[in-house]
């Protein structure tokens, strides 16, 4: 059975139908890639599996649980985590204080421990920082855990978010724009994390970008997206041969 | 290496703030005990306290959680009158100990469940509607305190909003609140120590709070509100523990004013009151639990010390607002500043380094 199985997705803003029909189907550990020019709906895609925005149609189903329309603190415990297109990072904490928050649902106790600093408080406080330094050494940012967020370089920022995504210990993991302005030097490296954070992890990995380069290179499987609906679907050679691609992506005749 | 850096930086956060807070206790009691305390800074000392609680738990909701709260004197009042009613009416016949720590709980309680009232319906908003709910929730506080009375008498309790004799109270009938004349005759309590007391409990539930991870939630929100929901963080939870915890310190700051005198009145917890208890959180650094203290003692003692200027007293309290925030904020300043610690204390900067390297 498939990790994640979307049926018939939609959402509509006032009278813009943003994303229709759509079929997903992800297996564990995959790589999967959701391509499509500016404005086709990806990051729609995105807030929908989170619980950002509430599907108008359709159903989302991750590891046989209902999640449709579900709100974003439930789908993260279910295990979907995400990253942003344009980082976003709690900038006036830790470097270690982040990966902290993004394990707040996995490791529990109640503000009182924290008050009274008990030995629930101590014990729980020690396992996070313990695994939070894990997940940090993995990326190599261990160095810097430290270090305001936003004192890290751009790189490191991407890093860290994906750090945080993990905290969560989720089962699949999107990515919005992972390669989004970075050099060419950065992108590379960017793509044996990806590559790594699948096989050390063993979680499937969802993600969206526009670098057809970085897709090819790194998905085994893909889905175009265009005005909200699926265009093409299957491994990357399929789809980068596909003409309606090709039309999308480079503008054709409307005939 | 790193673990124990990060111990010694938080930890020495809480110590330099707890250490304030000694020294303060010990240099009034010194100066108590020596006669060195003139009678008006005497009569500052509990206003003081009861300030420094109201900006760290404004700090709570302002440097923290990163909303704007217009209306903390709302929950200050809201305190005062909860604990002194009590304190006045049955609270009157028990011995103090007993009857001040339940005022205070009272207070606290009732400033909570106003914050929950204040809370619930705005949190759930982001923007700038914290800021307009609880400024006018702080007037229709105080305007409905000024126009409430309340009477006892052989019959039980009577209660109007319109005036003294429509209570149609019996000729045995005491009154207990007077409308804008509040409540009085109280039997004044006064005791520094017992503010220094809750200045230290305040202190200890924000500083574990925030190190905690209801904390983390909580600047995590301020940072970045929709990571922080990618992140499974319930928003309105950590938004309303923030905002209803500053509400019952601030409850507990008002109890402690209201002890400090014979009478009180809704008026004095107006807007004026709100506004400077956040000048003292923003002079002191948003976030910064030490300055905002910091800031609250010298702004309610430098009204009093300038007195003497009669006219001039509001221009030259404005004037050092302005060198406050510039010797704070100012990058020109900051530099200076550094420069001269540098040259003061180069060997005890040194040292400090030194012990932090090991």
């Amino acid at each position: 059975m498939a990790l994640l199985e979307v049926t018939n997705l939609g959402i509509s803003f006032g009278g813009l139908q943003a994303v229709s029909g759509l079929d997903l189907s992800i297996e564990p550990r995959r790589l999967y890639g959701l391509i499509g020019p500016n404005g086709a709906g990806k990051t729609t895609v995105f807030n929908m599996l989170t619980g950002m925005y509430a599907p108008g149609e359709g159903t989302i189903r991750l590891d046989g649980v209902d999640i449709t329309g579900k709100n974003p603190a439930f789908i993260c415990k279910e295990g979907i985590a995400r990253t942003f297109q344009n980082i976003r990072l709690f900038q006036d904490m830790s470097v270690l204080d982040n990966v902290k928050v993004g394990m707040h649902n996995r490791v529990e106790y109640n503000m009182w421990h924290g008050i009274f600093r008990d030995r629930t408080y101590r014990e729980k406080e020690a396992q996070m920082e313990e695994r939070s330094m894990e997940l940090l050494r993995v990326f190599g940012i261990d160095q810097r855990a430290q270090l305001k967020a936003s004192q890290l370089p751009y790189g490191e920022q991407r890093k860290l978010e994906i750090c945080r995504a993990l905290a969560s210990e989720p089962k699949l993991l999107l990515l919005d724009e992972p390669a989004a302005g970075m050099n060419p030097n950065e992108t590379m490296e960017l793509r044996e994390t990806v590559r790594k954070v699948r096989d050390d992890f063993g979680i499937a990995i969802l993600l969206i970008e526009h670098d057809m380069k970085f897709v090819m290179g790194i998905c085994e499987e893909l889905t175009v997206l265009e005005y909200g609906r699926a265009i093409a679907h299957g491994d990357p050679e399929t789809v980068c041969n596909d003409p309606r691609v090709i039309t999308a992506y480079l503008g054709g005749d409307d005939d | 290496m790193e673990k124990k850096g990060k111990m010694k930086k938080t930890t020495k956060t809480t110590l330099t703030t707890f250490g304030f807070v000694a020294v303060f206790w010990a240099v009034i009691e010194i100066l108590t005990v020596s006669g060195h305390l003139s009678s008006k800074l005497n009569g500052l000392l509990i206003p003081v306290c009861a300030y420094m609680i109201m900006a760290i738990s404004l700090n709570l909701v302002v440097g923290f959680l990163g909303e704007l709260s217009l209306g903390h004197a709302a929950f200050m009042s809201a305190g005062a009158f909860a604990g002194i009613f009590f304190y006045t009416t049955a609270g009157a016949e028990l011995p103090v100990y007993v009857s001040v720590p339940v005022s205070f709980l009272i207070g606290g309680l009732a400033a909570g469940i106003l914050g929950v009232i204040v809370g619930v319906p705005v949190l759930r908003l982001s923007g700038d509607y914290l800021a307009i709910v609880t400024l006018a929730s702080g007037e229709i506080l105080k305007n409905v305190l000024c126009a409430l009375y309340i009477g006892k008498d052989s019959e039980g309790i009577h209660m109007s909003l319109k005036d003294q004799f429509s209570l149609g109270m019996a000729p045995d009938g005491k009154m207990l609140m007077k409308g804008a004349m509040g409540i009085t005759g109280i039997k004044k309590f006064a005791n520094f120590s017992v503010g220094v007391v809750l200045i230290v409990i305040t202190l200890i539930f924000v500083l574990n709070l925030m190190n905690s991870r209801a904390g983390r939630a909580i600047t995590a929100i301020r940072d970045d509100e929709i990571a922080a929901r990618a992140a499974g963080l319930d928003l309105t939870r950590y938004k309303m523990i923030a905002f209803v915890s500053a509400a019952v310190f601030a409850g507990f700051a008002g109890v402690l004013y209201a002890l400090n005198y014979s009478a009180l009145v809704a008026d004095k917890f107006d807007y004026n009151l709100s506004i400077n208890v956040l000048v003292m959180v923003v002079l002191g650094g948003m976030g910064n639990i030490l300055g905002g203290m910091i800031a609250a003692i010298i702004l309610t003692i430098l009204p009093e010390l300038l007195r003497g200027f009669s006219q001039y007293r509001m221009f030259i309290y404005s004037i050092v607002l302005i060198v406050m925030m510039l010797f704070n904020q100012a990058p020109a300043f900051v530099s200076w500043r550094q420069r001269l610690m540098a040259r003061i204390r180069p060997k005890a900067a040194g040292k400090q380094d030194g012990k932090e390297e090991q």
